[in-house]
């Protein structure tokens, strides 16, 4: 156990979506497993998955309903601070207005300002919330795939300013991640944070507005260029009166256009569902959602899933039959995938660009670290360019390389550096944070019963590597064991955590 | 197994037995990597005021600011004698007293155009013939999507797919690259040029070749290796980690893994560099704002003699979809006086005559205003171009307000006629090689 041998590019690329012979799933496998569906998992955890073999530790991950998980009580947090104006306020406001009364008016505009700078505190609550769940969560798949929702049906708080509304919107990917797709997009179209971000609130029968039947097709379920002009004009007439009430959908009925329309080749008077129904029955949609789990739990391919080509073409395109066989439950096709052995093919395994959220959660979970301060955390992953609740448009994140770049590679290091150490790159002492961390449980080697005193050197550095990187880039063992000596022996606490800054601070840890 | 984490309870490490283990290893060997020299910044001595060299204009710098979002070229530079314009815009229109109504001194037989009261700073501009302003740019085929219309500009393509239009000039620089798309190396140059570098902490594509990444930037204190504060001892074999990288992607030029490892030397080269050139304090007073703070830091690299030709900040959010008038004054004056402050710094420092700077938006917005007081997506709006080397005035036609496209302005002026007349009269490349086409100057620059 333990030996990773020096990849070489295979010649060809595995594209059997058959499952993963037992043998074939090692140490390797499970930390792969463990990685891309969830954020990594500790040494222990990745022998544990190992032993178990392909099969039951693709179930334990994927069927997380068994795992108990307390839920959070959808009173943590206060609904009621951008609640609407009442009748009453209206009127006195109007009043005001027209007569001109500053001293009212100011305190309206005060009263709205202090909501929202309440509303502000608690989304910074509600992203700690979420952030704290991801680190802790005994199901991370379920936080993972929530996060996918997340991207795929971008919604930002700076558009929405309502930080409940948000909230909602993460239960309700929550609840539906690993459910059923159509079910998924019948609540987008109910969610009031997205019917506000896309404006669908203002989509009415004499003046419709075309952007959530735009951006529906075009991000959230068919792709650019498999829908008309027309699609999405008759699109949102279907949509017209979808709107909301304080927190809840409002079925609109006065704003609704009744008249018949044609989408995506369906006539009739057609509404948000049918809208959906028509979307679903296009042969573009599965595809196209197969496509995007692809990128977020494989590799990187063009979103325009004409221009696929190879393994991936292959790969994709027998997702999409899985989805559309089980009628679009999104279960079967993950399944599918992470059971494969094109999953596990040597161009796969630690070839993706960890997204800021996996790298900072990813680490915390299988480096055992402390949080420090999550204020702190949670800004450095928003300086990565990750801000959870704050995607940079309805397109979500670009992902993959477009993470990196020479300042946020310095970040992503800084961060591995406190997380590890407590030490800050800003020349502020104020939040540096002195909370011991002991990283040798880590290394198995150390926890060997058969191995008297210390380890060999190498076989520590080897270990690190394994565990940290999954490989063993040249020539590095040499200089983690140079840094360890200068610190302290290999085999010590700070002689470790010394390996684990280097090996942290290297490209290759960027990879999963 | 459980998989719940709970970084409170981190079980004790129990074991005892500890061996002193002498055996040091000798250092590694060290390998310099074989791109070190194309990637590397050049470190020149600081220089008050470097002059221009002369006789060539390898020292010329191009500053872009994107404006994202969409800005509504309308109600920027408003043709306040229309009355279309009014028509179209009954509550959002801007009235001639609410303009900096602009003095046909230096244009070009242009319409009657008033400027937003935000922009001060630009009208001063503007009266010192530093300002040109290229009227109705835009392309065939308008894209309304904040994505694919940034895509359009950022790569110099109909298409909005490939490469960067300034990465491939960056490419053609270093590595005799032709077009990014199409182009193969020819191996023909392997000249030592500087990367370009965004303010931020993005990666514009504009900015990225296929050999050539930007550098980003964002603070001095966030770019550099922060392990050297729990021991500077082992700043050393950080640097030779970030430093051993042929070895490790032999079999995997182009794979993530290899590029991680390029970004990581770039990063680990600049650092010096740039922070040492924003430690120094500006030689004029900048304005309070996002925008001004990004200038300023290029003020302050160019001033440092960084050999870097290309600077990228942005500022924004311009998408005015509702309320739009305060929103869009605001975004306005802090463009305006932003602007002004870095042309001024950039006269202080006698480093004026050497930096051309541009400013784009993916799209300009709907004639006709919405429901909301605002507008929506639109089409061709003006770009504008600063520095004393610009001919100052209006460029180009201004689209009709009449004769619409479904609503929408005609583009009078091709995006790609610009960017041609950039590359081929500022920055002494071909255009024709990097935008794979001919565009016909308008003759914005002095040359």
């Amino acid at each position: 156990m333990g030996t990773l041998a020096t990849t070489t590019q295979p010649e060809r690329v595995e594209t059997s979506m058959l499952p993963i012979r037992d043998e074939e799933f090692g140490y390797r496998e499970a930390r792969h497993l463990l990685w891309r569906a969830g954020f990594g998992g500790t040494d222990e955890q990745i022998r544990t998955l190992a032993g178990w073999g392909p099969k039951k530790a693709v179930d334990f991950i994927l069927d997380y309903d068994d795992i108990p998980f307390e839920d959070d009580s959808p009173t943590a947090f206060d609904h009621n601070i951008m609640r609407a104006r009442t009748r009453e306020e209206n009127l006195a406001l109007r009043r005001a207005q027209q007569a001109g009364d500053e001293n009212t008016l100011s305190k309206f505009r005060e009263m709205r300002q202090s909501a929202q700078r309440d509303d502000r505190r608690q989304m910074r609550e509600i992203r700690h919330w979420w952030l704290t769940r991801m680190i802790q969560t005994p199901r991370p798949l379920e936080e993972k795939m929530t996060l996918f929702w997340h991207g795929h049906f971008a919604t930002s708080y700076r558009t929405i300013e309502d930080s409940y509304h948000m909230y909602q919107q993460n239960r309700m990917l929550r609840g539906l991640a690993l459910g059923n797709f159509r079910d998924l997009l019948l609540a987008i179209i109910r969610d009031p944070a997205m019917l506000r971000y896309l404006n669908n609130n203002q989509n009415r029968k004499d003046a419709p507005n075309e952007n959530l039947a735009r951006e529906i097709m075009e991000l959230f379920s068919l792709g650019e260029g498999n829908y008309s002009e027309r699609d999405i004009r008759e699109g949102a007439r279907a949509l017209t009166g979808f709107t909301y009430r304080d927190d809840a959908f409002f079925y609109n009925d006065r704003q609704h256009d009744e008249g018949s329309k044609r989408v995506l080749g369906v006539y009739g008077n057609i509404d948000g569902d049918g809208f959906v129904n028509a979307i679903i029955r296009s042969p573009h949609c599965a595809p196209f959602i197969c496509a995007k789990l692809y990128k977020f739990f494989v590799k990187e391919i063009p979103t325009d899933t004409k221009a696929l080509e190879g393994a991936e073409r292959t790969v994709v395109r027998s997702l999409s039959q899985t989805m559309e066989q089980a009628r679009f439950e999104i279960k079967p096709v993950l399944r599918k995938l992470l059971l494969s052995r094109h999953f596990y093919d040597p161009s796969v395994m630690g070839n993706k660009i960890k997204s800021p959220v996996e790298l900072v959660v990813g680490a915390v979970r299988s480096l055992n670290t402390p949080v420090r301060n999550l204020t702190t955390v949670a800004r450095a992953i928003d300086t990565m360019g990750q801000s959870l609740f704050l995607p940079p448009s309805v397109k979500g994140w670009d992902g993959g390389r477009a993470w990196i770049n020479t300042s946020t590679l310095f970040t992503r290091q800084n961060t591995l550096v406190y997380l590890l150490t407590g030490e800050l790159a800003q020349n502020n002492t104020r939040f540096v944070d002195r909370t011991p961390y002991d990283p040798r449980l880590l290394v198995s080697c150390m926890n060997d019963p058969r191995i008297e005193g210390d380890p060999p050197d190498e076989l520590i550095a080897n270990q690190v590597m394994d565990f940290v990187l999954g490989r063993r880039p040249y020539g590095a063992a040499e200089q983690l064991l140079s840094a360890s000596y200068k610190v302290d022996r290999p085999a010590s606490s700070s002689g470790i955590r010394t390996m684990l800054l280097l090996t942290t601070s290297m490209p290759e840890y960027q990879l999963c | 197994m459980n998989l719940h984490n709970d970084p409170s309870n981190a079980k004790a490490y129990t074991r005892r037995a500890f061996i002193q283990n002498s055996a040091l290893l000798a250092s590694a060997a060290l390998t310099v990597p074989a791109f070190i020299q194309s990637s590397a910044l050049a470190m020149p001595r600081p220089e008050q005021g470097l002059a221009s060299i002369p006789g060539v204009d390898e020292d010329h710098i191009l500053v872009i600011i994107q404006l994202s979002g969409g800005n509504d070229g309308l109600n920027t530079v408003v043709p306040y004698r229309d009355d279309a314009y009014y028509r179209l815009r009954p509550s959002i229109g801007i009235r001639p007293d609410g303009l900096h109504i602009l003095s046909r001194n230096g244009s070009n037989g242009a319409v009657d155009l008033g400027l937003n009261n935000a922009m001060t700073g630009i009208r001063e501009l503007y009266d010192q013939g530093q300002c040109a302003i290229v009227q109705g740019v835009g392309y065939p085929n308008p894209n309304r999507s904040h994505f694919a219309s940034m895509d359009i500009w950022h790569t110099g393509e109909l298409s909005g797919t490939g490469d960067g239009w300034v990465g491939r000039y960056v490419d053609a620089q270093c590595c005799g690259y032709g077009k990014g798309e199409s182009g193969t190396p020819d191996g023909s140059l392997d000249k030592q040029v500087e990367p370009p570098i965004a303010i931020g902490n993005e990666a514009p594509l504009m900015l990225t070749g296929r050999n050539m990444m930007p550098v980003s930037f964002e603070s001095a204190e966030l770019f550099a290796w922060a392990g050297r504060k729990y021991s500077e001892d082992i700043v050393e074999e950080h640097r030779k980690l970030t430093d051993m990288i042929n070895e490790r992607v032999e079999h995997e030029k182009d794979s993530n893994n290899a590029f991680l490892l390029r970004t990581a030397m770039d990063a680990r080269v600049s650092s010096d560099t740039i922070r040492r050139a924003v430690s120094e304090k500006p030689l004029v007073n900048y304005p309070n704002s996002n925008l001004a703070g990004q200038l300023s830091m290029i003020g302050a690299m160019i001033r440092a003699g960084l050999k870097t030709r290309v600077y990228y900040a942005s500022h924004g959010s311009f998408d005015t979809h509702a309320n739009q008038p305060g929103n869009h004054a605001r975004l306005l004056g802090q463009f305006a006086s932003a602007v002004q402050a870095f042309q001024n710094d950039l006269r202080a420092q006698g480093n004026d005559t050497r930096v051309l700077t541009i400013a784009f938006s993916e799209f300009g917005r709907r004639v006709g205003q919405n429901a909301s007081n605002g507008t929506d997506h639109g089409t061709a709006a003006p770009m504008f171009m600063f520095g004393p080397n610009v001919r100052g005035g209006f460029h180009s036609k201004h689209p009709s307000l009449t004769s619409l496209d479904a609503g929408d302005l005609k583009y009078t002026c091709d995006f790609r006629s610009v960017y041609a007349e950039i590359l081929d009269s500022w920055l002494s490349t071909s255009s024709k090689d990097v935008l794979e086409g001919q565009f016909k100057h308008l003759r914005v620059l002095n040359t």
